[in-house]
């Protein structure tokens, strides 16, 4: 275990949602030392985002299904010993050596949402504070590049590491979340008091370097585990650039974490199991929902009955969908799109179209629905740029997107990094926790040098559920892929990259009258994709429309590569991470 | 049947309080961010674009595609979705790159 700054952490996870959260706990449970890093305020990821402690959420289980799993999770997390640090952006991961990398992140304000949990602006709030409690026991640990963290925790390091170090003890052996509530109730508890508020005004006062709000860190590890999920796939169409026009995911997220909806009558469309949940969860929470826009059909799932068979669960899942739609009398229109949104300066009302099995509108059957809101998604799309970037294989996913190629104990294709989760495809958050924890005890066993961490019944029970699992994201991704008619939804005049205001008349003028082939191209004509988002909304919808005019129709060939994963103000970069020992 | 989110999760948020909109008051909670803020009081665009100067507010909802840029208490490029509120917050609508008028 290190003892000094300069020394790294056995692992570093990157993200603390599902897969995050079990690999980080595992892997601390197994004795190694372990640092967290999340962009957000508060552990969950997406799926288990959740209102800050300020709300006073009495039942934030009311808009998850599964929210006895994840308090069990984050318990076991916070009695890991594992440090978190909340509110770090991670730009991107370096190679040291054979043994050793490095991972920078910017820590900023912008990374908190909401008082009481979002206070770690800075990592010693993190290391030291509420939430999950687990970052109390971290105190002292070597390799977080961070004049301010390391000092604060080693001010009080010794008292925080040895009391739980007490209060550890009788849960440790058998690994679940057991024997461990006490630790998990205080942590929250404390963060849901005055604490938060300090933090946040420290946060906002002293924030930065040089003026600049976002701070660079640098944490040194043997090993990554890569647990950055998803983010919603984008495919554009007239009107979606409207206000009132919101992903369908970040509808759900906004409602998750603000207990806030875009309007009062809300159409949701798009294709994939989540549409499904966000009409029965906007529902719930008070919004009228006209109708549901589903552009595949669900006979897809029916043409592979073992991965359905194997997978009751999701059958379920589906189930209790279903019946919220009937309950909240919505209407499922499958095979149908939205194809325009109208309104000048918000949402009034889109027309709903029927669409031939390749996602092509059928002339005549638009209708026109009022609203004053549409929530809009087409599937995850894995978020593999600090991978890619390092040279991780990827794989394409039968719905069209990228996932990172690993083998069966979730290493990538680039020895000492693990992925676990959505990176390696969409599947869910049951999985990404199972696959977490494989890649805990992976990481484990290569790092202490027991293989015969690998070998024991757990693992291979672990290996069992995820391979059931990845069959089931396998028929559910082939069932929602994007039919290639999709792209006659688009008016020459329709905005395809929303940062940079670039049409789909101009990308395909880029396209057929310049020879255009790719994204890349297409980008260096158009400026499509070069705005403040990085082509994460408008990547797909490029890539297709770069590849129609080729022989392989709209499936674009390789992920995308990005030296960084989210944008870093130059001064960040000038500055470098504060080294250990300064401030 | 709940009738607001607030009513489905029973929330008893911290004491409200009060950020400006490009002069006009709106209630904020304790715990949300300046968007969510914003939505709830029925405002759904804070910025317009550089070329079209079209209205824009959030879309992702998570940081990602920077739609939700706003000026927050003189500063530009703010991500609404992310920025918690606080008390005597003032969001303005950013036009453009947000840096018309500043002294850089």
């Amino acid at each position: 275990m290190p003892g000094s700054p300069s020394e790294p952490y056995d692992l570093v996870v990157i993200g603390a949602g599902p897969a995050g959260l079990a690999g980080a706990a595992t892997a601390a449970r197994l004795g190694l030392s372990v640092a967290v890093l999340d962009a957000a305020a508060q552990v969950g990821g997406q799926y288990f985002r959740h209102p800050a402690p300020g709300l006073g959420a009495a039942r934030p289980q009311a808009v998850h299904h599964n929210w006895a799993a994840f308090t069990g999770l984050r318990r076991r997390f916070a009695a890991s010993g594992a440090t978190y640090l909340a509110g770090h952006h991670v730009w991107t991961v370096t190679r040291e050596d054979e043994a050793a990398w490095s991972v920078h992140a910017l820590a900023g304000e912008d990374g908190g949402t909401g008082t009481g949990g979002g206070t770690r602006t800075d990592g010693s709030r993190a290391a030291t504070g509420s939430g999950t409690g687990g970052g109390g026991t971290a105190a002292g640990r070597g390799g977080h590049e961070d004049g301010r963290a390391v000092g604060a925790d080693r001010d009080r390091g010794g008292s925080d590491a040895d009391a739980d170090r007490e209060g550890r003890t009788g849960s440790d052996a058998d690994g679940e979340c057991e024997g461990s509530t006490g630790a998990g109730t205080d942590g929250e508890r404390e963060g849901r008091t005055g604490a938060g508020t300090d933090g946040e005004r420290e946060g906002r006062t002293g924030a930065g370097i040089a003026g600049f709000r976002e701070r660079p860190v640098r944490l040194r590890c043997r090993a990554v585990l890569l647990a950055t999920g998803a983010s919603e796939r984008q495919l554009p169409f007239p009107g979606w650039t409207l206000p009132g026009v919101v992903g369908a995911g970040g509808a759900q997220a906004m409602l998750k974490s603000g207990l806030v909806l875009p309007g009062r009558r809300i159409v949701v469309a798009g294709s994939g199991p989540l549409l499904l949940a966000v009409a029965s969860s906007l529902a719930a929470a008070g919004a009228r929902v006209p109708a549901v826009a589903e552009a595949s059909g669900y006979l897809g799932y029916a043409r592979r009955p073992r991965a359905l068979a194997a997978n009751p669960r999701k059958l379920l899942e589906a189930a209790v969908h279903g019946t919220a739609l009937l309950r909240h009398r919505i209407p499922l229109h499958t095979r149908s799109a939205v194809t325009r949104v109208h309104g000048t300066d918000r949402v009034e009302a889109v027309t709903l179209s029927r669409l031939d099995r390749d996602w092509r509108p059928v002339s005549g059957t638009g209708r026109r629905i009022a609203c004053d809101a549409l929530a809009v998604g087409h599937g995850l799309a894995p978020q593999t740029e600090l991978a890619t970037g390092l040279g991780c294989a990827t794989r394409r996913t039968p719905d069209g997107t990228h996932a990172l190629v690993l083998d069966g104990l979730q290493e990538t294709s680039v020895p000492g990094l693990w992925a676990a989760g959505e990176t390696g495809g969409t599947g869910g958050w049951e999985l990404a926790r199972v696959e977490g924890e494989l890649a805990g005890i992976a990481v484990a066993a290569r790092l202490r040098a027991r293989p015969a961490l690998t070998r024991g019944r757990r693992v291979r029970d672990l290996a069992g559920r995820r391979d059931r699992m990845r069959a089931f994201a396998h028929a559910m991704a082939a069932a929602h892929a994007p039919g290639p008619g999709w792209t006659a939804w688009l008016d020459d005049d329709t905005d395809v990259c929303r940062c940079e205001e670039v049409t789909a008349g101009s990308i395909r003028e880029a396209v057929t009258a310049l020879g255009a082939r790719d994204s890349r191209t297409v980008k260096l004509f158009t400026r499509a994709g070069m705005g403040w988002c990085q082509g994460r909304m408008c990547g797909a919808a490029v890539a297709c429309l770069a590849a129609s005019g080729t022989a392989r129709g709209t499936v674009p060939d390789a992920a995308e590569r990005r030296p960084l994963a989210v944008p870093v103000p130059l001064g960040s970069l000038a500055a470098g991470p504060e080294e250990p020992g300064d401030g | 049947m709940a009738r607001t989110p607030a009513d489905l999760v029973r929330a008893e948020p911290g004491p409200p309080f009060e950020i400006t909109f490009d002069g006009r008051t709106v209630t904020a909670l304790p715990g949300q961010s300046v968007a969510a803020a914003l939505w709830a009081a029925g405002i759904l665009a804070w910025r317009t674009t550089r070329h079209g100067g079209r209205p824009r507010g959030a879309f992702c909802g998570i940081g990602q595609c920077y739609d939700c840029l706003a000026t927050v208490n003189g500063e530009p490029n703010r991500r609404a979705c992310l920025v918690p509120a606080r008390p005597g917050d003032a969001i303005t609508t950013q036009e453009g790159h947000g840096h018309a008028g500043l002294a850089v």
